[in-house]
């Protein structure tokens, strides 16, 4: 479903983002994307929602290639994503239901279709009660769980989490790392850019790690134990 | 349409006092605009009036048949720069002259006074090369002695009238130039306090056209509001310099409706030459 094939990405500012990265993300497939920051994790999500293009290699998502795709595709690309930031990215003005609503109605959907879709979600993410609430009357843990809540109410194939839990206590992080497993386990795939090593080691999740701009462990190739092949980072010896 | 609609309302709610001051820059850009184009309008019809004056004497030859004479007036008549024409005998030049000159009254004795045929052109044809032309033609007739128009004097009219018309287009692109920019502005700094919201749009997948939508929308607004505002305004000086001034014309209403869309239509091509330009760098 999405398939790096030798990807570089060049800043015009800045040194290499990326050097030759090549993996692919499966249908279905839950998986971390880890490294010290600097190391390309967003850069990795930006050209998978094509906020960036690759330098070279290609980057394919749903069968679209970032090489022939055209301006006009991108957007009907990115419904088909759904992208959570570790800063929630929400509009402050607007109620957590209106927040989640407005990604349907960019969208051009049917207005009649927009509450029932918002609720669902809502009430997936346990927010369900709080529909009309501001993000300033909204803890940290619930103005991502409206984030992800307007990340998924478009059904997209993948959630694109870029450090989900960069910004809330451990109590909350636990909570939002939970519903991104549920949200897999109900068939989206999930890609999930992370610093908390802990939340990867208590998983046995598939874990892509980078560092400086290269992929420098996939354990998907090395098997589910990856032995003495994986870096320390992911083994515990010592904390990056 | 309708959220792009709303977004561009919630646009004007959010930022009340910002969208009041450049509504009220483009009505004063529109009002400057809209009383140069009261002026002209006024100098138009004043010199239209004038225009419609302006008339071609051909003087007769005396000894002339009057049957002749007639003739010819009847071909004047037929030409087709000529609404009318109006034959003089020297009677009639006699009386006039009289009753215009009443203190030469004694001066003039009968057949002092040539009769002339007096031809008066359609409205338009008043121009220098036209009315040349149909002096030319009258001159042409053997009985015709003198042909008279004011030559200078409607060479100047049709002068003053160019350098209006110039004047007042020059000032008409630049006040339009000027709510260009205006709105351009606005737009820009709407864009530029929306950034964050645009980056959501993109990021769920809204086309540029609908992240442009709402935008172009509240240009439109600010532009037909700014027109309605300077209409009133215009009305407003209109109505003062009638009273302690001078009595003038004010616009049809098929002008001041074209006003105000002038107004909307500045609007919204100022926001999308400025959304255009910024939703690149957003």
């Amino acid at each position: 479903m999405i398939r790096f094939t030798h990807v570089s990405k060049q800043y015009a500012r800045g040194g290499p983002a990326l050097e030759d990265v090549t993996f692919h993300l499966n249908r279905g497939e839950f998986a971390f994307l880890t490294g010290p920051s600097g190391a390309g994790k967003s850069t990795i999500l930006k050209l998978i929602y094509v906020s960036e293009r690759p330098t070279s290699g290609e980057v394919r998502v749903d069968g679209r290639s970032s090489v022939t795709l055209s301006r006009r595709e991108i957007p009907i690309l990115r419904r088909r994503l759904g992208v959570v930031f570790q800063d929630f990215r929400l509009l402050p003005d607007r109620t957590a239901e209106q927040n989640v609503a407005f990604a349907l109605e960019v969208t051009g959907a049917a207005s009649s279709a927009i509450g029932p879709k918002v609720a669902r979600v809502l009430t997936q993410v346990g927010l369900a009660s709080k529909n009309t609430a501001l993000p300033h009357e909204l803890s940290g843990g619930e103005l991502q769980r409206v984030a992800i809540a307007r990340a998924l109410v478009n059904d997209p194939l993948v959630l694109l989490a870029d450090e989900p839990t960069g910004n809330l206590d451990e109590r909350a992080s636990r909570g939002i790392f939970q519903l991104l497993r549920e949200i897999n386990a109900a068939g989206t795939a999930v890609l999930m850019a992370t610093h908390d090593l802990t939340l990867v080691r208590s998983t046995d999740f598939r874990t892509l790690e980078m560092n400086r701009g290269s992929m420098v462990y996939d354990s998907a190739a090395s098997g589910p134990d990856a032995g003495p092949a994986a870096p320390a980072a992911i083994t515990g010896d010592s904390v990056r | 349409m309708s959220l792009a609609f709303r977004e561009a309302v919630r646009a004007f709610q959010r930022a009340p006092v910002l969208s009041a001051l450049s509504i009220t820059t483009i009505a004063f850009s529109l009002f400057a605009f809209g009383l140069f184009g009261l002026v002209a309008l006024n100098l138009r019809t004043a010199l239209q009036q004038v225009e419609e004056r302006v008339e071609i004497r051909a003087f007769v030859a005396q000894g002339t048949a009057p049957e002749a004479v007639s003739a010819a007036a009847g071909d004047v008549a037929g030409f087709p720069e000529v609404l009318e024409v109006r034959l003089v005998t020297e009677l009639e030049a006699l009386e006039r002259a009289r009753r215009e000159l009443g203190e030469f009254e004694d001066v003039f004795e009968e057949g002092i006074l040539p009769a002339s045929l007096e031809v008066r052109l359609k409205p338009g044809m008043s121009d220098p090369t036209t009315v040349g032309t149909v002096a030319r033609r009258l001159e042409s007739y053997d009985f015709v002695d003198d042909v008279r128009f004011g030559e200078e004097w409607v060479e100047k009219l049709y002068r003053l009238r160019t350098i209006a018309s110039a004047a007042g287009i020059a000032l008409g692109l630049t006040f339009a130039l000027v709510a260009v920019i205006i709105i351009g502005s606005t737009i820009r700094m709407a864009v530029l306090a929306r950034t964050s919201e645009i980056h959501i749009m993109r990021l769920v997948g809204a086309t540029d056209g609908f992240i442009r939508a709402p935008f172009l929308i509240e240009g439109f607004l600010k532009g037909l509001l700014g027109g309605l505002l300077a209409l009133g305004l215009t009305w407003f000086a209109f109505q003062i310099v009638g009273q302690f001034v001078v009595r003038a014309e004010y616009f049809t209403p098929a002008y001041a409706v074209a006003g105000v869309f002038i107004g909307a239509l500045l609007g919204l091509i100022g926001s999308a030459v400025s959304v255009g330009r910024h939703l690149r760098r957003v």
